[in-house]
């Protein structure tokens, strides 16, 4: 048996690890948005967010490829600033993911930020609180289960993402590939040793951190 | 204002001392509070505290709620499960520099007979210790006027009577108005020094509250 090159993992954590941080935090602002009864065509904007959980993923992946290929606006704009492409890097990986994971972190959001009993928002606010404070503190705090939640589920995704990164950022990122490509390269090079310990190494990671995430949202609910 | 299908059109005016609002369930006493502390917008209307003008529908006025210095303490009390008893009270002081808001803080709570409960949340504390603490929080302001919607409706007759009790202190301390919302007979008898009854969204009687409560048994 050969020895097992774990830079795919270790590539896939890092790639999953960022692409949470933009998602929890874009994602909480629009489950904020959403969660605000008037906000027009609240509905349509939903389901564009949430278009990424019924799209293939080559099809999702095919939109961000036009959106922030070197011939988009947004392309060439991140090129300007930045001196590289957004396709086929590492920046490019990390978008592809984190687009296929933001409807399942917004949704999560904001069901926790919907839980939150409209009294004590109101009682925040005669208290003398701005809109800014009731949600830094009293909404936030008091949605942390579906915030983690949403975390875990969308770092879970991320992890796991194999079409839209295959055509945003290639089959190589930095010369490796993300544990997912290197899964399906192995199975296609009859390797199933490395197919076998990749893939359990991905569950234990994806299963003991939902688990821990669980143990957290319980305490926190508990309070 | 309307709620739901019922449209409320009442003109209240509050003297110092504890007016309670009494009415059916359902007869639009609630929103009126509302209404008062911002939380809903009437159609029409003026809310004024003295001079102060909080709204006036007409001259497009409209103070928002946090701006509006009063005391509303809701029916579900509504504390904030993640904060402690301390953490509740000196919510309302976020301008006070932190060593002297817990100070304050501490103080209300001593005030209202609950300093012991400093540093426990809310989930552990009895019906009783809950109206306490929440009334210590919504005293943390400094308020101009006091709003209570039903806050004893959950109690035995003898909490009832011991937080009545307390809040005519509080009152008579501060020297302002409070509005007291209520279907109960019994509770106003405890605390009203003026009753404005209200059904269907109408005014239907006002008055002492000697006189009017004369005409009700609990």
């Amino acid at each position: 048996m050969r020895s097992i090159d774990w830079g795919p993992l270790w590539l896939s954590l890092q790639v999953a690890t960022l692409s949470t941080i933009f998602t929890l935090t874009t994602g909480t602002g629009l489950a904020l948005l959403l969660a605000w009864r008037k906000l027009p065509a609240r509905d349509l904007i939903d389901a564009v967010i949430s278009a990424p959980l019924v799209l293939p993923p080559t099809v999702l992946g095919y939109y961000l490829l036009v959106a922030l290929g070197r011939n988009s606006a947004l392309g060439r704009g991140w090129e300007a600033v930045f001196g590289q492409p957004i396709v086929f890097t590492f920046a490019g990986a990390v978008i592809a993911a984190a687009a296929g994971s933001l409807p399942l972190v917004v949704r999560s959001v904001r069901l926790g930020i919907e839980s939150v009993e409209p009294d004590l928002l109101a009682a925040a606010r005669t208290l003398g609180a701005r809109p800014v404070r009731v949600i830094a503190t009293v909404v936030l705090p008091l949605a942390a289960p579906g915030l983690i939640a949403g975390a875990m589920l969308g770092f879970a995704r991320a992890l796991g993402d194999y079409g839209a990164t295959q055509m945003l950022a290639g089959t190589r990122i930095g010369g490796s590939p993300t544990a997912s490509i290197f899964v399906m390269d192995q199975l296609l090079a009859d390797n199933e040793d490395q197919v076998f310990a990749m893939s359990l190494a991905t569950t234990i990671t994806g299963v003991t951190l939902l688990y821990f995430a669980n143990r957290l949202t319980h305490r926190l609910r508990r309070g | 204002m309307r709620r739901g299908e019922l449209a409320i059109d009442v003109e209240l005016e509050c003297p110092p001392g504890i007016t309670c609002v009494m009415g059916p369930s359902g007869a639009g006493k609630s929103s009126i509070l509302a209404a008062i502390a911002g939380l809903a917008v009437p159609d029409a209307g003026r809310v004024a505290l003295g001079d102060e003008v909080w709204l006036d529908r007409a001259r497009g006025v409209d103070v928002p709620v946090h701006d509006r210095r009063l005391a509303y303490v809701l029916q579900g009390l509504a504390l904030f499960p993640h904060l402690t008893a301390l953490g509740n009270v000196a919510y309302g002081m976020p301008e006070i520099a932190k060593p002297a808001r817990r100070a304050r803080a501490q103080a209300l709570l001593d005030r209202v007979g609950v300093g012991h409960l400093a540093g426990r949340r809310p989930r552990t504390f009895s019906g009783g210790e809950a109206q306490r603490v929440a009334l210590a929080r919504a005293l943390a302001r400094a308020p101009r006027l006091m709003l209570l919607d039903e806050p004893f409706s959950a109690l035995d007759r003898e909490l009832r009577a011991q937080l009545a009790a307390l809040v005519r202190e509080l009152v008579a301390e501060l020297g302002v108005p409070l509005i007291h919302v209520t279907h109960s007979v019994s509770e106003a008898r405890l605390l009203a020094d003026q009753v404005v009854q209200i059904e269907r969204g109408k005014v239907v009687g006002r008055g002492v509250a000697a006189e009017i409560l004369a005409h009700f048994v609990d």
